[in-house]
């Protein structure tokens, strides 16, 4: 893939991706369950790496690690009506920004994005904040972008956990 | 009677109810901390998280922050986390290596891995003080007593009590199991732990470790989209569904089968539940594994050893073990209402690959901080700590199969897999450490 060090992508091509970031955070806010797969490839992936320095996620420890299948396994969960740490619901508030473009593939017009976002968490009276850094390889399609790897970096990734994360940021 | 301590340990614990204020009450969590915590032993480490000399883990016995480090001479030493001089915490960080000697931050004393002084600056600075070099007080303090069980290290804060094997007892099965599963006869660590903080009291979450009633109900709703999951991935790729989506599917399973289950509870409130669903199957890397394990320990060794049936072994006060799938979780009480817990999987040493997955896919599924299984238990763990709170009643009830449960030399053995058996042996041991302290 051209590396695009000086940033020479198009005002068109970094609006595009940067509203595609924004849609996808708009769909966990929302909680829209039936768009966010629709946002992946169908071998797309969600990871998030227990260290920045984690080059790979197969056959090592992660925090999330999921393809089409556990993703869907993980919204039929938190739909289910006895999905009891969803009573109430958690709420997300994303802010997505920094969005710099490292590639864009001059053929297919695919994509590796870094963000860095913000993220506010509300459920049972308590708030929790998130905060990290993304990176999107992005396939161009016909029907816009889609995710073939979402990387997910927490500043705090090796700190204490109060609770847990029942989807994804 | 043993009114102790503001409150009456007898009145505090019957052999079917406890008091609320076990859980709740600070005082009685002060108690717990300085009768039970400072003086039963308590899990520190695998060795292997310091494999080398200078290695260091950090973690916490009670209220006392610890070190575990490793020696130039190999040896494994616990020590309070703590300069002799001014009192700075001499390992601030988790983990690490400190090379010859832990050097502290605030006037350089050094100190070789077993807490002894390796040097201490403006040394004649002390000549004709009462402070002597090698007066005990010039060291790193040592934890009264540490042992190692196959690689797994305990430490106690207190000079008297059982010796480790004796302590752990029946609970010895938890490391066996896990140690002889590993063709070489040990495990290895994988140098990740999560940590996870529950809001609730450290024994709400021991408690449900051995409970068979609750994963049916607690987790029907990952049970029941695991299962829809494996239907279609079968349909979707015409192939079987990954194993691990069973380890998710299992919890849909009816309560009934969960009680074929049997629980077992020894000395010291250590209990272990028997029974495992989908421990022997029999597809190609579980065959290969049986190959190697065949060859290892000849063929009748080994498959006594794939025969035990253990699904947890709960070590009190401190661990929860489910050896067959190498995880660990040990429990460190922050407070009445906060307890952490540090999470660990393990490798078994001469496994195939692809064995080793078996554990990493449970220790993601159900132990990793995205999990789909404990999110639903720490929530009823958080519910149950906040009713206690209640004046709605006074009483935790374990009387489900009270006074079925058979003893034999100590050794209690439960009706069915779903008595709460387990939560009354708990309680019994909690009496006794709580008692003998007064
Ligand atoms: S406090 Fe450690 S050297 Fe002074
Ligand atoms: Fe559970």
């Amino acid at each position: 893939m051209a590396g695009n060090a000086n940033g020479a992508v198009s005002a068109e091509t970094q609006r595009a991706v940067e509203q595609f970031l924004y849609r996808q955070a708009e769909v966990l806010d929302e909680r829209r369950w039936d768009d966010w797969l629709p946002l992946f490839t169908d071998d797309g992936l969600y990871w998030m790496p227990v260290s920045e320095d984690q080059d790979h996620g197969e056959g090592v420890p992660n925090i999330f690690y999921e393809d089409a299948f556990l993703m869907d396994m993980r919204i039929k969960r938190i739909s289910h009506p006895r999905a009891h740490s969803q009573r109430p619901p958690n709420r997300m508030s994303h802010v997505v920004s920094n969005v710099v473009i490292d590639a864009e593939d001059p053929e297919t017009g695919d994509i590796v994005a870094r963000s860095r976002f913000h993220v506010s968490e509300y459920r049972n009276d308590e708030m929790r904040h998130f905060a990290g850094k993304y990176r999107h390889e992005l396939a161009r399609t016909d029907g816009g972008y889609r995710i073939r790897l979402q990387r997910v970096d927490l500043v705090n990734v090796e700190g204490p956990w109060e609770y847990v994360l029942q989807y994804w940021l | 009677m043993n009114t102790n301590g503001g409150f009456d340990v007898d009145r505090l614990v019957e052999p079917d109810r406890v008091h609320r204020a076990c859980y709740t009450d600070e005082a009685v969590f002060d108690l717990e901390m300085e009768r039970l915590f400072h003086k039963s032993w308590i899990y520190v480490g695998h060795e292997s998280q310091v494999p080398n000399p200078g290695d260091f883990w950090t973690t916490m016995i009670g209220k006392q922050r610890m070190i575990m480090s490793r020696g130039d001479d190999g040896r494994v030493h616990v020590l309070y986390n703590r300069c002799p001089h001014r009192g700075a915490l001499l390992c601030p960080e988790q983990h690490g290596n400190a090379g010859k000697a832990f050097r502290c931050s605030y006037h350089a004393w050094q100190f070789y891995m077993d807490g002894s002084v390796r040097q201490i600056p403006v040394r004649d600075g002390y000549d004709n003080t009462r402070l002597s070099m090698d007066s005990p007080d010039a060291r790193v303090k040592p934890a009264e007593r540490s042992g190692s069980y196959r690689g797994f290290v305990f430490a106690s804060l207190s000079a008297d009590g059982p010796d480790l094997e004796t302590w752990l007892g029946g609970a010895r099965v938890a490391f066996d199991d896990m140690c002889d599963r590993a063709p070489d006869g040990e495990v290895e660590v994988v140098p990740n732990c999560f940590r996870v903080v529950q809001k609730s009291n450290w024994k709400i979450f021991l408690e449900n470790q051995l409970d068979a009633l609750h994963p049916s109900i607690t987790h029907e709703s990952t049970g029941v989209a695991a299962s829809a999951v494996e239907r279609d991935y079968e349909d979707r790729t015409g192939e079987k569904p990954p194993m691990s989506y069973g380890m998710l599917s299992a919890f849909s399973l009816p309560f009934e089968k969960w009680d074929s289950l049997e629980t077992v509870g020894f000395p010291h409130g250590h209990c272990i539940l028997q029974g495992y669903m989908g421990l022997r199957p029999r597809d190609p890397d579980t065959l290969e594994y049986e190959a190697v394990m065949e060859k290892a320990y000849g063929k009748e060794r080994a498959q006594e050893i794939l025969g035990v049936n253990i699904h947890h072994v709960l070590v009190y006060p401190c661990l929860s073990v489910q050896s067959p799938l190498q995880q660990l979780r040990a429990v460190r009480p922050l407070g009445a209402d906060r307890t952490l817990t540090e999470i660990w999987h393990f490798r078994l040493k001469g496994a195939p690959e692809a064995i080793y997955r078996r554990a990493l896919a449970y220790y993601y599924h159900v132990n990793s901080p995205s999990t789909m299984v404990n999110a639903d238990d720490l929530h009823n763990f958080w519910s149950c700590h906040q009713g206690l709170q209640l004046d709605g009643g006074e009483w935790v009830s374990f009387h489900r199969n009270a006074g079925q449960d058979t003893e034999t030399d100590g050794v209690i053995t439960s009706v069915t897999g779903m008595s709460e058996a387990p939560m009354r042996n708990q309680f019994r041991a909690w009496k006794e450490y709580m008692a003998a302290g007064a």
